[in-house]
């Protein structure tokens, strides 16, 4: 059939336009990034006599190094292992906290359950960006400041994670649990043995997501860690820029920045039908 | 194993009531069937003796203990569901392990056990597959071996083929009443299967609406039902029910006559014209409407005559083969 | 929605629900009960005590010139934050949904930069939009065009457009490919043969039967620049020039941690309190229907 435009599949010119037009969209997307990771090969007085060059240099390895070690307030191997407290903290905390609950929403009846259902669904509209100063003073009340458990405790409820492991379990047969009652097991038994082992692709598709959430973090670090040595590796970033007119370690600034996109990244990219399921299925 | 007793058992939900006292005594090693329609509560009844149900009040007996209040693992019983409710990640032999596993069986005798009941369902070569990786009729032998390692005094099935296609439910009916009879469990089934409660039960229950209407060995349900409804469920094509008028008589309710019963006969009682004949090969259905309009079907042998669509025919029977029910639709 | 199965107890569940129970009332509800409480008071200057003003405080913020503008910015940024992220990715779905082959390995190149951090994606636009070092600002001088985001409020707000647009494009481009290809081939086959050529077929069929998928990211978009772009304003222009990309979130950070004026902030808080209420019941009352009760 000869192609008049009206075809479902391009061919052809077509097909190369299409492909000219995804290719145009991934280097828009990718150019900051290339950008970043070429700052962090170079030299700063390469980047500080615009224009800074637009291919890598040979300044990596004493970029990163120096990154690292010594950053600028803090060692970025320090935030980075903060972060990765704080983002395996979160994920860990939400998940479990939230299996709990929604197994005794789903599976029992009991006093004020449709109450506590709607306190959960209420923190929804409670992001921690509307309630910042009085949950500091909570957590500072707590003496939970430059701490993990400040890091993480304010943010592992949550009602997302609560709905999603609500409806999976709505969603596994009854027959199961009768069975299992049957079979003499006892709601904890059959929550460990059956329930758990069945959810688990939910699960690591929810730790992916919340990972991401956890690690991208800003504004509540901000807040609460004072000590540049509990500081998170995404707002340690911003306090690695000097105030005043003094001229930013871009290098460094910029391999940091790397080093701060590197662990999601990889979690993306190397989990990416858990990612895409988590995602879908925690945003429906 | 044990003996079952059911007294004046009642469920309501709510304020709907779903079983309106049913009775059933259960000998040792017996096989009953519970059948009826979608709705009748057989499933119900089933579950309450599983301890799935609470009752809402009678009395359910196992052995010689009241159970109501017992937990489904303290009955002695094991239950085969209807969409076998294996559990999806455990291998066929964990499927199997899982309650002697809770009940702090030795490691040993779990083995001992989970082989010989694999031997009995040939199930021996799939022990380590997960319940995706098997056919439907080797899903329902894995759940059949579950309820077999437990000893249990009673296996409870509901509805244990209705997933299966025709073919291999005719095959797995074969293999549930000679395991039966082997193991010498009682066996309380429920089924929608008019076949399979004839074919399995010793004796079978027949629930309308609640209620039991009979009980009995298959063969007398279906030779003396006791109400219009068992006597138009058990049997295939259904019985025919006539209005005494049709047939010249005096007196309300009803007169069902089996179509196997009825013959096309000269001399016969009733006049009708013939509507339609499927023939099965083996025999023929012949449909026709009576004067007052009511449909019949008369089953005959394929040796016989088919009559041609709309000839005016008659139909005949033998005295014993009708069967009286008043206005209420009970045997009179 | 209810299970027929249920355990026995009342202990044990409601043992399962404490830990949440207990976290979300001491750091969601009482915080945004003190919200509430802070904003009908105002502190005196050493913070000893705290005097009652009722609503105050509301009544001050709305009458502030500075608070409007802030409903406006966070308006406008919303806006044009939703508008540059879903289009670009809506272009970027569409052309990728139109190849039979290759259009996972473009995801795969599409997707990733979800995982930057609002705060990072910041940094990055910021580098490459310095007023002296960025390269973009180099060549966009060469050009003979001066960029200054620094001073300038309307480049400024484009960038921190841009950049929280940037990081969005990988989310909604997912779901519109998602929301693309469950569209029926046929359907689309069936006006080809009709006839309808591309622009058309769009218009009239693919766009349609898009929008429960638009219309959901429309308001996850809104929301999540309402919230989660405080990072980007945050490392690019801290709410400058002259509070020209001051959005509202910034607002409660910049009067309750930088200027230590709790009562405003607290006012401010239980008003977004209210903003984020209201999408969060459009989100589910037109979006998320699976939440039966």
């Amino acid at each position: 059939m000869a192609d008049r435009g009206g075809m479902v599949e391009r061919r052809g010119a077509g097909l190369w336009l299409t492909h000219l037009g995804l290719i145009l969209g991934v280097a828009f997307i990718a150019f900051p990034i290339w950008l970043a990771f070429v700052a962090s090969t170079v030299s700063q007085p390469e980047i500080v006599r615009p224009p800074m060059p637009l291919l890598p240099g040979d300044q990596m390895w004493e970029n990163y190094s120096k990154a690292l070690t010594s950053g600028v307030n803090a060692p970025v191997a320090l935030m980075l292992a903060n972060s990765m407290v704080m983002a395996i903290g979160i994920s860990l905390g939400k998940i479990a906290i939230s299996l709990l609950s929604a197994f005794a929403i789903v599976y029992f009846r009991f006093p004020f359950r449709r109450v506590f259902f709607w306190l959960i669904f209420l923190t929804l509209m409670l992001p921690v960006e509307v309630r910042i100063v009085p949950t500091y003073e909570v957590i500072a009340n707590f003496g939970m400041l430059n701490s993990y458990s400040g890091l993480i405790l304010p943010l592992v409820a949550s009602a997302t994670a609560t709905f999603l492991f609500r409806q999976f379990f709505m969603t596994v047969p009854d027959e199961l649990a009768e069975a299992a009652r049957v079979d003499g097991a006892g709601p904890m038994r059959f929550f460990f043995d059956i329930l758990l082992p069945m959810s688990r692709t939910n699960i690591a598709a929810l730790f992916v997501i919340l990972f991401i959430y956890g690690w991208n973090q800003y504004l509540w670090p901000l807040l609460i860690t004072t000590d540049p040595s509990m500081n998170t590796i995404v707002m340690g970033i911003k306090q690695m820029f000097p105030s005043g007119d003094d001229i930013a370690d871009w290098p460094v600034i910029m391999a940091t920045s790397i080093l701060a996109m590197i662990p999601p990244v990889l979690v993306v990219i190397g989990m990416q039908k858990l990612f895409i399921r988590g995602l879908v299925e925690s945003e429906k | 194993m044990a003996t079952v007793s059911l007294q004046d058992i009642r469920k309501s939900f709510g304020k709907t009531d779903v079983i309106h006292g049913v009775d059933i005594d259960i000998a040792d090693g017996e096989f009953i069937v519970i059948v009826g329609p979608s709705g009748c509560g057989k499933s119900t009844l089933l579950r309450m003796v599983a301890g799935l149900e609470t009752v809402t009040s009678g009395e359910v007996r196992i052995g010689d203990r009241r159970v109501n209040e017992a937990e489904p693992m303290a009955r002695d019983i094991a239950m085969v569901f209807q969409n076998y409710a294996l559990y999806p990640h455990m291998s066929v032999f964990d499927n199997m392990a899982y309650g002697l596993k809770i009940a702090k069986t030795p490691k040993s005798e779990i083995e001992a056990r989970v082989a010989q009941a694999a031997k009995m369902l040939q199930l021996e070569p799939y022990l380590q597959r997960k319940p995706r990786e098997l056919s439907g009729g080797q899903r329902q032998r894995v759940a059949m071996g579950r309820a077999i390692v437990r000893k249990p005094a009673v296996f409870l099935f509901d509805e244990p083929l209705s997933n299966l296609d025709a073919k291999l439910r005719v095959q797995m009916r074969l293999e549930i009443k000679a395991l039966q009879r082997e193991l010498g469990v009682t066996a309380l089934y429920v089924t929608h299967d008019q076949v399979e409660a004839m074919t399995l039960a010793d004796r079978m229950v027949v629930m309308n609406g609640g209620v039991a209407d009979q009980v009995g060995a298959p063969l007398e349900v279906y030779g003396n039902p006791q109400t219009t409804f068992v006597a138009g469920f058990i049997g295939s094509p259904p019985t025919n029910f006539l209005s005494p008028a049709l047939l010249g008589q005096q007196g309300d309710g009803q007169i069902g006559i089996r179509p196997e019963h009825m013959a096309i006969d000269p001399e016969g009682a009733l006049q009708g014209t013939v509507a339609y004949a499927e023939a099965l090969g083996a025999e023929t259905l012949v449909h026709l409407r009576a004067a007052d309009g009511t449909q019949v079907t008369v089953r005959q042998d394929a040796a016989h005559a088919i009559p041609a669509e709309g000839s005016a025919i008659r139909v005949g029977w033998q005295d014993g083969a009708m069967m009286r029910f008043d206005a209420a639709g009970r045997r009179v | 929605m209810e299970k027929r199965v249920t355990f026995k107890g009342i202990w044990l569940p409601l043992l399962l629900v404490l830990p949440q129970i207990v976290i979300t009332a001491v750091f969601f509800f009482y915080p945004a009960g003190q919200a509430i409480w802070q904003s009908l008071f105002i502190p005196d200057p050493f913070g000893l005590s705290m005097q009652w003003v009722g609503l105050g405080n509301f009544e001050y913020l709305l009458g502030d010139r500075y608070y409007r503008a802030s409903f406006v910015t966070t308006a406008i940024f919303s806006i044009l934050v939703t508008v540059v992220s879903m289009g670009v990715a809506l272009y970027l779905a569409v052309l990728a949904d139109r190849l039979i082959k290759g259009s996972g390995t473009y995801r795969t190149l599409l997707i990733w930069p979800y995982a930057v951090a609002p705060a990072v994606a910041g940094v990055l636009w910021l580098f490459m939009f310095n007023t002296r070092v960025g390269v973009v600002t180099w060549y966009l001088g060469q050009l003979g065009y001066d960029w200054n985001h620094v001073l300038n409020e309307g480049e400024a707000m484009g960038l921190v457009v841009v950049a929280s647009a940037w990081g969005r494009i990988s989310y909604n481009f997912l779901f519109f490919l998602a929301g693309l290809q469950a569209i029926p081939r046929s359907v689309i086959e069936a006006a080809a043969i009709d006839g309808a050529h591309f622009w058309t077929r769009f218009r009239t069929i693919v766009w349609p039967l898009l929008s429960p998928t638009t219309f959901f990211l429309l308001v996850v978009n809104i929301i999540y620049a309402f919230f989660e772009t405080f990072g980007v304003i945050h490392t690019i222009t801290s709410g400058g020039p002259q509070q020209a990309t001051t959005i509202l979130v910034y607002k409660v950070y910049a009067d309750g941690f930088v200027g230590q004026d709790l009562g405003s902030s607290a006012a401010q808080s239980v008003i977004l309190l209210f903003v984020v209420s209201i999408l969060t019941v459009i989100q589910f009352k037109y979006i998320e229907r699976r939440v039966h009760y």
